[in-house]
């Protein structure tokens, strides 16, 4: 029988099938790791007397609550302190493998996994975090966990799964100028919704997604818990080979070509059939921004903030107007002519080279306005030094914004990075939910080069207005 | 985990849709690195506001929750389960719940009632115009009662399997450990392992 994408790759980890309640029981190939979601989990196994089951199958790193300047002072913040410390010792006492603030491969751990090469086509990938569903870009089953299942995992290497349903998210045609895989993810999560892929797994194909480079494909794929989707997948293809080939942990020799052998087997066979499909005409798209508190929220740069009115359903009608308060916008006012204080570029979802260099191509012999705060946050120290390689740091502190360290930083605000109450931004991270960014804090999602554009502006702006 | 079949308890009508995992719980209060304590955290923002429905009573007492569809979506953080677990819900009933919230609620042991829209707003009506209402919750019929009034409620069948019986998950998953074994021996050898370390640096 001809079966999806997510169909193999799930039917090669299953261990010991479901029986009546009981669902499948999955082998996980890749653990990743970080201070936040991990210390109770290994308390648990400390309680129970058990140990890591497979310290070779997992990687932890520090990355909610590490600063992003002085990173060789220890951290200011006590409780943020404590978590990390016991994150090394956890480490230490189970032998796992850790990447520490200041360490050269320390990062948001959904860059790392793909840049040191431990996220390949046809593994199962889990992590104490919603987005890692980003290592889906590689053709891996990748999907986030509570701190129960990181428990799980440590102990026994596997996890019982009830099997999701499947979805195509099939995308045509040429992405128009400075629209990018952010914009496209954003426009879809408008129009269905947040809950739309709630019991899916997503596979995104279709030509649009082919021409992705692997970090365009990572942005897509991250924001797939954002519409509900727990994974999102892209089958593996040449572009994919071409990525991992270089990366340390890539299979060598011989072991290369059985890889590739059966990475070659994972895509969709013909004819079959997903439990759901949604279309996207790609050659529509415009730079996409959110208006309101939730990722699906959003509209074209060019619009403006819609009226609650707008919407048919009632929740939806309550849900933009609450949004509308919380955010302090009126309905009718042009995303152009919205003012904002800071402007946030990095993150799981828009924190790697790529992302970068598109930031510094828009900022390039520009300043950025007066009184906007722009933090440029690399999301790993690799990607970094590569940024210094290729001059950009240069370019972002020419142009009048900060140059940071790596880490999760304000995407979510746990270091010292925040916003202050009613301050708003243009940021490339995931969520703009209430007080996300920081109690108070008004957040408006963008793609990198809309985030630079509006650097340049103070308001909300296409890069090629500019 | 404690065995759980009815439950009985004060509901708390919460009118708002795509509740995400940071309304449950912000960031700042996932600092900590002990299981309990996080009751603190709930709902935090909204609790600032004297006139949110959890700083009234009765709900003050409250240990189940009707809201509106897709909640608990967003971060992955179990904190939010414990948070509400922590203040004193045992149940939440809404019409979808966000996968991973979902999951964390079946393991932690917070039941996750799934209902039609029309419920919820009935719940909603009858809540709001008796505040107070005991709801009643069987997990052995998924059942409902309020009154009266008796609806059903969906629950992923492992999830009501192991809450009923109580069971530890991964002690239920060792047993499986020769099935384990041996799909790690068939595993190929191309797969990818952390240690040895290699770096990109």
């Amino acid at each position: 029988m001809p079966r999806t994408l997510s169909q193999k790759v799930w039917d090669d980890h299953v261990v010991k099938e479901g029986t009546g309640a009981e669902p499948d029981l999955l082998y996980i190939d890749l653990h990743l790791c970080h201070e936040v979601t991990s210390p109770q989990a290994f308390d648990g196994l400390r309680m129970a007397g058990r140990k890591v089951r497979r310290p070779d199958l997992t990687i932890a790193t520090e990355d909610h609550n590490t600063p992003t300047t002085d990173i060789t002072k220890p951290i200011a913040d006590e409780v943020s302190r404590l978590q990390v410390d016991t994150l090394r010792k956890n480490a230490a006492e189970f032998g796992l493998r850790l990447h520490s603030l200041g360490d050269p491969d320390q990062g948001v751990v959904h860059i790392i996994g793909p840049q040191l090469g431990l996220s390949q086509p046809g593994m199962t990938i889990v992590c104490g975090d919603s987005h890692t569903s980003t290592h889906g870009a590689f053709g891996a089953l990748a999907f986030g966990i509570g701190t129960s299942e990181v428990e799980h995992v440590l102990a026994t290497q596997t996890l019982p799964q009830s099997k999701p349903k499947t979805m195509a998210v099939t995308v045509t045609g040429k992405l128009p100028e400075s629209v990018t895989a952010k914009d496209l993810i954003l426009a879809h999560i408008a129009r269905v919704g947040t809950g739309a892929g709630t019991g899916y797994i997503a596979e995104y194909r279709g030509d649009t997604i082919e021409a992705l480079s692997m970090d365009a494909r990572m942005t897509l794929c991250n924001m797939s818990i954002e519409w509900g989707a727990r994974a999102g997948m892209v089958a593996p293809d040449q572009t994919t080979l071409d990525y991992l080939k270089q990366t340390p942990h890539a299979p060598q020799g011989e072991a290369w070509e059985q890889a590739v052998a059966y990475w070659s087997t994972l895509k969709t066979d013909p004819g079959a059939v997903f439990d759901r499909e949604f279309v996207i005409d790609a050659t529509q798209l415009t730079p996409f921004v959110t208006w309101g508190t939730n990722p699906g929220q959003g509209i074209g740069i060019g619009e403006s903030v819609p009226s609650p009115e707008d919407f048919a359903d009632a929740e939806a009608r309550e849900g933009a107007r609450r949004a509308l308060e919380y955010m302090d916008l009126e309905p009718g006012t042009r995303m152009r002519d919205i003012g904002v204080n800071t402007v946030f570029i990095g993150s799981c979802t828009n924190g790697r080279i790529e992302d970068l260099r598109l930031a510094a191509s828009v900022l390039k012999g520009r300043q950025v306005a007066d009184r906007v705060r722009v933090l440029v946050v690399p999301g790993s120290a690799r990607v970094r030094r590569q940024a210094h390689e290729e001059g950009l740091d240069q370019v972002f502190t020419q142009a009048g914004a900060e140059w940071r360290e790596a880490g999760c930083s304000m995407c979510l605000g746990m270091n010292p990075d925040s916003l202050a109450p009613g301050e708003r931004s243009a940021s490339t991270s995931n969520r703009n939910f209430e007080g996300r960014q920081g109690k108070g804090g008004r957040t408006h999602l963008v793609s990198p080069a809309v985030a630079a554009a509006t650097a340049v502006t103070g308001r909300l702006t296409d890069p090629s207005w500019l | 985990m404690d065995k759980y079949s009815t439950y009985t308890g004060i509901a708390v009508p919460l009118r708002r849709s795509n509740v995400d995992t940071d309304q449950i719980i912000p960031a700042v209060y996932l600092k900590r690195i002990t299981r309990t304590g996080f009751e603190d955290g709930l709902f935090s923002a909204w609790r600032a506001d004297r006139q949110f429905i959890l700083n009234r009573e009765p709900y003050t007492r409250g240990s189940i929750l009707v809201a509106g569809p897709d909640f608990g979506i967003g971060s992955s953080r179990e904190h939010a389960v414990w948070a509400l677990m922590d203040f004193g819900f045992k149940v939440v009933i809404a019409p979808r719940f966000g996968d991973i919230f979902a999951g964390n609620s079946g393991k932690a042991g917070l039941l996750t009632a799934v209902v039609p829209e029309a419920t919820v707003a009935d719940l909603w009506s009858r809540l709001e115009a008796q505040p107070g209402l005991e709801l009643t919750v069987d997990l052995t019929t998924k059942t409902i009662t309020a009154g009266a009034a008796t609806y059903p409620f969906e629950v992923d069948d492992y999830i009501r399997y192991r809450l009923l019986n109580g069971l530890d998950d991964i002690s239920v998953t060792l047993q499986a450990a020769d099935a384990i074994a041996a799909f790690e021996a068939r595993r190929p050898e191309f797969k990818p392992t952390t240690i040895p370390v290699k770096t990109a640096s």
